[in-house]
């Protein structure tokens, strides 16, 4: 067969205007107006308003206060194992929660619909009684004698656990809209099962795998419940910086835990930013 | 023959949707694939492109067995009916898929897609994203895409089926000549008798599952295999228990030879056209004449009046009910 291009056909309709249409970035009008005055005001009250406060109060004392709170050893070294053992966690559960969304969605097998349900039970459940949980599972009396009770090993099993919902369930709806006849375009035009996944199936997925990445390290490096009977709080060892927070201010010293509070506030608010940025840049690459 | 479907039969679960279906198509012709919505069109053209296995029969492309080879390996550009556009990629990337797939020279891609959008006329939208083009445009860059990797045949399922009536007539006009101009064995689906007339030099008609006919419009329209056919192409109306097109009767004051009686019953003028509805031995019937024609005869209501079949008006005869 011919199929040469060098003639061209006559004018095709349908092309209205050639320029881009220019878009108003801020168009204000009555009824948005309100949308968004009310959502400003909401989020100043209930998000920006308290976090400003406990930044303020971090630096009650100066800022040299606040260095030498956040860098008191055992304040450093929860700090540290929060944060790695976030990052590590949040790196888990991007692929497995990408890997388990999958599975819901493009797999059949007996028992999904369950499955799909327990997948919310980290949520559903009170952080101290999945705490309980795992320590049963995986503690000194591990019926799988498995025992990973107030070690690092532990404390990243917690926080598995209670992260594990947020990359299947941002993931899950995307790959669930996702349009099958992309796919089979790509294999008619000659792509494998691979080509396919890796050029047009995960860039759709990446927006929502990264956003759901972001919860689970925030979430992450705030949980305390779950941690907190696993771990034992071993200070320099298996205490993370929420339950250093709470001892600090047991010893009634509400600055240092307020400046760990802002360092906690200060990484989760760059990793937001940051996978933001990411996902902007990614998506303008395609 | 570019494509030769051979006795195939296809379900889904215990439906049967395609039924002993057997077509050839000629290489560089254009073919529609014309049927009422459910008949298996779609069904038929993605068996075609390996996207749906058929249950029994053979499909052929180029003179060879393709019945057991993926989509990937088909040489098949299929144009889908909601263009399964790469929301991800820009119009250029899009059309360059296919070619990057097959890992053709940087430069030789840049020429090729720059060469396609001008084909398509979308030379100008390159750097766009699929979300910022109207529907037309996104079908052209699917039809691009699909016209990139050179393919063997090109199928397009109901290609205009999502645009507004508007550009939908443009747009098939410019199919067909795109078509002339790129002579690549092209089949597409629809459900709308005056695009398949317009456009294709060979029609299928599929219904049911089944191969109802097969020919060219003038062929398919003029000499119905059966009276499913004869209506699905074109209006019909009932005279005497045999179907005839409506502007296949003649209307005379007085009696005629072969006439039947028939009393006005309303005449509607639509611009040029009128249309005289009758009342034929109890039935209701109705006749497409011209305006001068209605007021030569200064048809009324009420008034009784001779019908019947012109000389050489194709008819069919209905069983009896
Ligand atoms: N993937 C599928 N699963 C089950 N039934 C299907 C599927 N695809 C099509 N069908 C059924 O097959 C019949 C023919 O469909 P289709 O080929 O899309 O017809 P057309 O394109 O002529 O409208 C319809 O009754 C439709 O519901
Ligand atoms: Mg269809």
């Amino acid at each position: 067969m011919t199929t040469d291009v060098a003639v061209a056909a006559a004018p095709p309709p349908g092309s209205p205007g050639g320029g881009a249409r220019p878009r108003s970035r801020w168009s204000v009008t009555g009824g948005t107006a309100l949308g968004v005055g009310s959502a400003v005001l909401y989020l100043s009250l209930i998000v920006l308003i308290p976090l400003a406060v406990v930044a303020w109060r971090s630096l009650d004392q100066g800022p040299g206060y606040f260095w030498r709170a956040v860098t008191t050893p055992d304040a450093w070294a929860a700090l540290t194992l929060t944060v790695g053992a976030s990052f590590l966690v949040a790196l888990i559960n991007l692929v497995m929660g990408t890997i388990i969304a999958w599975v819901l969605v493009r797999d059949r097998f007996p028992g999904k619909a369950v499955v799909d349900t327990l997948i919310d039970l980290p949520f559903a459940l009170p952080t101290i009684v999945a705490g309980l949980v795992l320590l049963a599972l995986y503690g000194p009396e591990s019926p799988l004698g498995l025992n990973l009770a107030y070690s690092r090993a532990g404390v990243v099993l917690a926080l598995l656990f209670v992260t594990l919902p947020f990359v299947v369930r941002t993931v899950q709806p995307v790959l669930l809209e996702l349009d099958k006849e992309m796919e089979q375009a790509a294999a008619s035009l000659g792509a494998s099962p691979f080509q396919t996944f890796r050029r047009i199936i995960l860039p759709n997925l990446v927006p929502a795998m990264l956003s759901g990445t972001a919860l689970a390290f925030t979430r992450s490096i705030a949980e305390f419940g779950s941690t907190v009977l696993i771990s034992g709080n071993l200070p320099f060892k298996t205490q993370v910086a929420a339950v250093n927070i709470f001892s600090q201010i047991e010893g009634d010293n509400t600055t240092g835990a307020a400046a760990i509070s802002t360092v906690l506030l200060v990484v989760a608010l760059v990793a937001l930013v940051s996978l933001d940025l990411l996902q902007r840049w990614g998506s303008r690459r395609g | 023959m570019a494509i030769e479907v051979r006795d195939v039969n296809k379900s889904f679960g215990t439906t049967p949707v395609l039924r002993d279906v057997s077509i050839d198509v000629k290489s560089g012709s254009l073919t529609a694939l014309l049927g009422p919505s459910g008949g298996g069109k779609s069904t038929l053209l993605r068996v075609i492109a390996g996207l749906e296995q058929p249950d029994t029969g053979t499909v052929r492309i180029s003179g060879v067995d393709a019945t057991r080879l993926s989509p990937q390996r088909r040489n098949v550009g299929f144009v889908f009916q909601h263009y399964a556009a790469f929301k991800h990629l820009t119009v250029f990337r899009n059309v360059a898929f296919g070619l990057e797939i097959r890992k053709r020279p940087k430069d030789e891609i840049r020429k090729r897609v720059m060469e396609l959008l001008e084909l398509v006329h979308l030379e100008q939208m390159a750097d766009r994203y699929p979300s910022q083009l109207s529907g037309g445009q996104r079908q052209r860059m699917a039809l691009a895409r699909a016209l990139a990797v050179e393919p063997e045949v090109l199928l397009l399922d109901e290609p205009f089926g999502a645009l507004d009536a508007q550009v939908r007539k443009e747009l098939r006009t410019w199919l067909r000549r795109l078509h002339d101009e790129v002579h690549v064995t092209t089949v597409f689906v629809t459900h709308d008798q005056e695009e398949a007339i317009e456009v294709a030099d060979t029609i299928v008609v599929l219904a049911d599952g089944e191969v109802k006919q097969v020919g060219s419009p003038a062929e398919v329209y003029d000499n119905p295999a059966d009276p499913f056919v004869m209506r699905f192409l074109g209006p019909v109306t009932e005279i005497g228990g045999n179907l005839v097109r409506p502007h296949d009767i003649e209307i005379s004051a007085g009696p005629v030879e072969g006439g039947t009686a028939a009393t006005v019953s309303r005449v509607v003028r639509l611009g040029f056209e009128v249309r005289v509805e009758l009342t034929v031995e109890g039935r209701d019937a109705w006749v497409q004449v011209t305006r001068g024609f209605a007021e030569q005869l200064a048809l009324t209501p009420g008034d009784v009046v001779n019908v019947r079949p012109a000389p050489g008006a194709r008819s069919l005869t209905l069983a009896a009910v």
